[in-house]
């Protein structure tokens, strides 16, 4: 309630806090209010972003996320490199931007380890760097790291599966997992084991490895629904395979499961709100990470603070929370789902 | 030891194609490949029967081999034309996917499946063309020709569909693919793909043109001084290469319904490494429409087989390239032995 109230008040509070005016505000808690960041233009930042090639739907919206949120602020211009998949051809466009001088830079690597010795130079030479995502080899390489949880997106899976089959015995589930050499999806799958753990009438019979692509989710799906013959429910990482899950199993005429997804595409929820499929609930790695990594980047440039929170400086790390969105709360995230 | 005597008798004449009925040892040696796929694919249904009795014997599972076989199969047909021309086309894959995007693009939705299914294979034919005409008049290289195809036409495919899914909203086209579509109890994609099939061993085996492919690849110099347009050959390889793209793209937005710039993901390699486990040589002048068939086959059976089982996608990989590698040693050693030019 204290942080609601302060966070639609924060322009109220800063005025106050800035003429180092304090102790006539309501919530008189905050005894020393940090210099945090607002909606008010402030000194102009400039901020540089670099991202992966954007060849999916994910990857689509972080761009558009980082976009729209710097537009929003007027003290704030973005310099967004082309995207790129090569770590190569990044660390060269991380350098570019470096010898631009911009104030601030925002990086999501193609290859996080691969990526350290770009983020450890811009450190280096005093620009602050926000690590979006797949993190850095080295808490030296960037200032603030922010990013979604793999491990919490498999852990949030396993539990609501796990509370949906509860009291039903010898449940059978199923997970179709994302590209198999990468490390969140041994992260996700791990997340999902251990949550499964906890209940023990639940046995998790398969497992296949597609590849984040619509034609591989349908191959995919399709063998697992061959393989096995009945069970109750499946977990799919990512919901842009996802849309090829769908297709396998409409074609297969099987409806005797649920079936969880992951990421929250718009298609998805749109499933989700229809209840007119096996698809009940989806497993959030949100795309907004990159409009809160504007903010992050834009409170840096500005040496200010993060509202709704008492320190001075912006943490080192935020670890998002995949949120698990149903039929109950799908209203809320509906808008935040990508294409 | 036997293969060995058989090639030693047959004439060393690579130019000349199964069919042509002009040297019957060399007739008995591609049969004996064939005869050999065929038995691998033999034991592959063994273990299944095995491992997973009453997954893998269902009628249900083979209709699905043979649909998981279908896009990738008509692109290796295209591809086997191909190489035995002596080319090498790295672009089906990126030409799949930017046929699949332009086709599932809201505006081409509007004109329905015909609309889309001209799109496709009016995409495919054009970047064909492209190589084609880059490869045969501007001289360059197949392999760098395609290479470039392969960039940038998956970069206009992801530049078109924004990197997003586009979702086929056209009944006509799902229908082609739904639960119960089934023509004589077949698919229509297996359909679609058995008739490329037959249509690539017509005209392989019985048209001028397939004897020309071959010609060209075997011995260029050699199809030049008979007589042959090499460049007008060349370059109607690739179109044809095209063509079977554009054909595969619109197979994969029925099964998949959707088009996504990530389509046809390593299809130039799946699509190589089924036609060289067919017994088509890399260099050309070599190479059948059955072997290319049974290559695809094989590798769809290996990976329905592991995903029954169970095993997990690094093993897969790990026997996958095991076996491109046995089969690519096994053709170096019976065409050196066949070959004493």
């Amino acid at each position: 309630m204290l942080f609601g109230a302060a966070g639609v008040s924060a322009a109220a509070f800063l005025t106050s806090c800035t003429s180092n005016d304090e102790g006539d505000d309501d919530g008189g808690s905050e005894q020393q209010q940090a210099n945090v960041s607002e909606d008010k233009p402030g000194k102009p930042v400039t901020i540089g972003f670099a991202g992966p090639e954007a060849d999916h739907g994910w990857l689509n919206a972080i761009n558009d996320n980082a976009r729209s949120r710097a537009e929003k602020y007027e003290d704030v211009t973005l310099d967004i490199t082309e995207g790129s998949n090569d770590t190569a051809t990044q660390i060269g466009q991380v350098d570019s931007l470096i010898n631009k001088k911009v104030d601030v830079l925002v990086i999501l690597p193609a290859d996080g380890k691969a990526m350290t010795q770009a983020g450890l130079k811009a450190m280096q030479a005093g620009i602050p760097v926000v690590n979006l995502d797949r993190i850095f080899a080295n808490p030296q390489a960037y200032r603030c790291w922010i990013g979604g949880d793999n491990y919490g997106m498999g852990l949030n899976a396993g539990r609501f599966i796990g509370e949906q089959l509860k009291g039903k015995e010898n449940a059978k589930v199923v997970e179709l997992a994302g590209l198999d050499n990468l490390e969140l999806t041994q992260q996700r799958t791990k997340g999902f084991d251990d949550a499964l753990k906890n209940y023990p009438n639940i046995e998790k019979v398969a497992r296949q490895a597609a590849e984040f692509t619509v034609e591989s989710g349908q191959r995919k799906m399709s063998d697992l629904l061959q393989a096995v013959p009945e069970f109750d429910a499946m977990w799919n990482h990512d919901d842009d395979q996802g849309v090829g899950v769908k297709r396998a199993i409409d074609q297969s005429g099987r409806d005797e499961f649920i079936m969880v997804g992951g990421a929250g595409s718009k298609a998805v929820m749109d499933s989700i709100k229809a209840d007119d499929s096996v698809i009940k609930a989806t497993v959030l790695y949100p795309p907004s990470m990159a409009a809160s990594a504007i903010d992050l980047a834009r409170a840096l440039g500005q040496q200010k603070g993060v509202s709704g929170m008492a320190e001075f400086e912006i943490p080192a790390s935020i670890t998002l929370y995949s949120a698990v969105v149903s039929k109950d709360n799908i209203d809320q995230y509906l808008p935040t789902g990508f294409n | 030891m036997l293969s060995k005597s058989d090639s030693l008798s047959a004439p060393a004449a690579p130019e000349k194609p199964k069919g042509n009925g002009s040297a019957a040892g060399w007739q008995s040696y591609v049969d004996l490949r064939l005869v050999a796929l065929l038995g691998v694919l033999g034991v592959l249904a063994v273990v299944g029967a095995i491992t997973k009795p009453d997954q893998f014997l269902d009628v249900d599972n083979v209709r699905l081999i043979l649909v998981q076989s279908s896009a990738i199969g008509v692109v290796t047909i295209g591809m086997t034309l191909v190489i035995i021309g002596g080319g090498i086309d790295l672009s089906v894959g990126a030409i799949v996917a930017l046929a699949s995007v332009w086709a599932t693009t809201q505006a081409t939705q509007d004109y329905g499946l015909a609309g889309m299914l001209f799109c496709s294979v009016a995409v495919g034919v054009g970047c064909g063309l492209v190589n084609g005409v880059l490869i045969a008049f501007g001289n360059l290289v197949p392999f760098i020709a395609t290479l470039a195809m392969l960039a940038s036409a998956r970069g206009f495919a992801e530049q078109m569909s924004d990197g997003g899914t586009q979702i086929v909203e056209v009944d006509a086209v799902l229908d082609l693919m739904a639960a119960d579509s089934r023509i004589l109890g077949i698919p229509p994609l297996v359909l679609i793909f058995l008739g490329v099939a037959a249509l690539g061993w017509v005209v392989l085996n019985r048209t001028t043109f397939g004897r020309r492919t071959v010609a060209v690849g075997g011995n260029p110099e050699a199809a030049r001084l008979a007589g042959i347009d090499i460049k007008r050959q060349r370059l109607l390889l690739y179109v044809v290469s095209g063509l079977c793209c554009g054909i595969a793209a619109f197979m994969l937005i029925a099964l998949s319904g959707s088009g996504q710039n990530t389509n046809g993901n390593l299809y130039e390699l799946d699509a190589i490494a089924a036609a060289i486990i067919g017994g088509t040589l890399l260099s050309g002048g070599r190479g059948t429409i059955t072997g290319s068939v049974l290559g695809v086959l094989v590798f769809t059976t290996i990976t329905n087989l592991f995903a029954l089982n169970n095993v997990q996608s690094a093993v897969q990989d790990i026997a996958k390239g095991a076996i491109i590698v046995a089969a690519v040693l096994i053709q170096h050693q019976t065409s050196r032995k066949s070959s004493t030019q």
